[in-house]
């Protein structure tokens, strides 16, 4: 019985050494992300950002993510559109789905999906070229050439990210917005004015406010994962796989924690 | 002068450094040997201050990088020039825009100029006309010479950081890097040191030479030292045997394994 009890002791000993060591590297990983974001936001205010690089930047984040951007957002439209209707028309009540749709599209799912593919899309990227980098020694001859890496690599990423975002968002918005229309005004008989009218009369400011304040923090989520991800790369082409994956895999569940706290945070405070 | 003193470093409780002490005259090439893995690539980047050492210091002219302010450090920086391993040329650039990156970055010359220097440092390496290619497209040896001619593009450099510059040659091509090691270091009068387990190289480039092995520098001496030494671990590298002290735990385990 002693040496039984003795062996759950240690057992239970493991478990807690185990679970405090994942705790103390959660803390190092947060911390790391704070001090790269901080170091960021210190190098674009020091010193101006390389245009060029910037412009790049912008082209592979914003322009060349519209496309996704329209396609996810108009087929969401649609199906929210068709959903709601198959709910609502059971409460005699399809006059409400413009509104819906609308609400829907505006404060959560502009944001949110557009957020989601940019992670899956740029985050992705961002981080297995840093990786490369990192791994092929670039960043260390960056540093050996006297720059910083922050500046030269972070800061562009991440102020291109900051401005496409709630750009892409507000597309995404619009033509998701445009997807319930075409279902509600060709399909649903709602009428073409009155889908417009009664999207307007839900419609507020403040709706397409807070998503776009939401958009601006899922930018620097973004940017921040992806890049620390990438420089903190080691172990070849496996270990730029690995950080590409993480990058993505925390962007993604970080996003989806904001989105619920910025939400509660909407309805309970500011509402 | 670049002086380093009882500098250590580990990495996950693995000691790579272990109180080394070493100190490299101004104008003077030092190689480093040693076995792959020893830790003559961190100690080249305790030099230039891209790892940060755990105790000890490194003193350049009576700086200390490892205490200098990141700005400061740029500053020493730009009378250092680095060869890596793989070259690590930036591959979202021209060879033109590698090799003119720091004089782009920190000069306010003019983009003719800046022309002029990087054609200047590639004829140097005697490399002409390559400058609109993208490094994707370079052999190997021409990678490495790229990467020399990044290091040394800009006047002020004084000391220059050879990270295995003949590995991956063919001989060839590793005595051409040779020659332009001793030519740079002949016409610019530049302080040199070089990390390499090639010892046709090492002899060849040398002015001292200095061993590591476990973390410290068992033996400091000129390629001629060096080369009639009685230590039996420098012996068993520098005319690369399997079998001497370096290895003998380790043949000894490889032995027993099979006999089982």
């Amino acid at each position: 019985m002693k040496t039984r009890s003795g062996f759950r002791r240690k057992n239970l000993e493991i478990t807690f050494i185990l679970l405090g060591r994942r705790f103390i590297s959660a803390l190092f990983y947060l911390g790391g992300i704070s001090l790269l974001f901080l170091r960021t936001l210190a190098s674009i205010f020091r010193r101006f950002v390389r245009k060029r690089q910037l412009l790049d930047q912008l082209n592979k984040v914003g322009v060349n993510s519209i496309l996704i951007v329209f396609l996810v957002t108009i087929f969401t439209g649609i199906v929210l559109a068709l959903q709601s209707a198959y709910a609502f028309k059971k409460f005699d009540a399809a006059i409400f789905i413009p509104g819906m749709v609308a609400l829907s599209m505006t404060r959560e799912l502009g944001p949110v999906l557009t957020a989601l593919i940019i992670a899956g899309r740029v985050g992705a990227s961002m981080t297995a070229e840093i990786g490369t980098m990192k791994v092929t020694e670039q960043i260390d001859a960056l540093e050996s050439l006297a720059s910083d890496p922050v500046s030269f690599l972070v800061s562009p990423r991440f102020l291109a990210l900051l401005i496409a975002m709630p750009l892409l968002t507000i597309c995404g918005d619009f033509v998701g917005m445009l997807g319930g229309y075409m279902v509600g005004a060709w399909k649903l008989s709602i009428g073409s004015t009155m889908y417009i009218n009664k999207t307007f009369e839900a419609l507020v400011y403040k709706d397409v406010f807070t998503g776009l304040i939401k958009s601006v923090f899922f930018a620097m989520i973004i940017a921040v994962v992806s890049c620390y991800e990438g420089m903190r790369t080691s172990g070849g082409a496996e270990g730029v796989g690995k950080s590409t994956t993480t990058s993505v895999v925390v962007s993604f569940v970080l996003i989806l924690t904001f989105d619920c706290f910025f939400t509660a945070l909407f309805y309970f405070v500011f509402e | 002068m670049i002086e380093i003193k009882k500098l250590c470093k580990s990495f996950d409780n693995v000691k790579v450094l272990d109180n080394i002490s070493l100190t490299i005259k101004t104008g003077e090439t030092m190689v480093v040997i040693g076995r792959s893995g020893v830790g003559k690539s961190v100690l080249l980047k305790h030099i230039i201050g891209i790892l940060a050492p755990d105790s000890g210091e490194v003193v350049i002219d009576g700086k200390n990088v490892s205490r200098l302010r990141q700005d400061e450090l740029n500053e020493v920086r730009l009378e250092m020039g680095m060869l890596f391993q793989g070259a690590a040329l930036f591959d979202s650039m021209t060879v033109g825009e590698n090799v003119g990156f720091l004089l782009r970055e920190h000069t306010d010359l003019s983009k003719e100029e800046i022309e002029k220097k990087v054609k200047e440092s590639l004829a140097i390496i005697g490399l002409r006309g390559i400058e609109n290619l993208m490094p994707v497209s370079l052999s190997g040896g021409m990678k490495k010479r790229v990467g020399l001619a990044r290091a040394i593009c800009s006047e002020s450099v004084k000391i220059v950081l050879y990270d295995e510059p003949t590995t991956g040659l063919d001989p060839i091509m590793g005595d051409a890097i040779n020659n332009l090691i001793i030519s740079l270091h002949d016409k610019l009068k530049i302080t040199s040191v070089a990390v390499t387990h090639d010892m046709v190289s090492a002899y060849k480039i040398a002015d001292r030479i200095a061993m590591l092995y476990k973390g410290e520098i068992i033996a400091v001496g000129t390629p001629d030292e060096i080369k009639n030494t009685a230590d039996p671990f420098v012996r068993q590298f520098i005319t690369g045997a399997a079998r001497g002290p370096i290895t003998e735990g380790k043949a000894l385990k490889e032995f027993k394994l099979k006999e089982v």
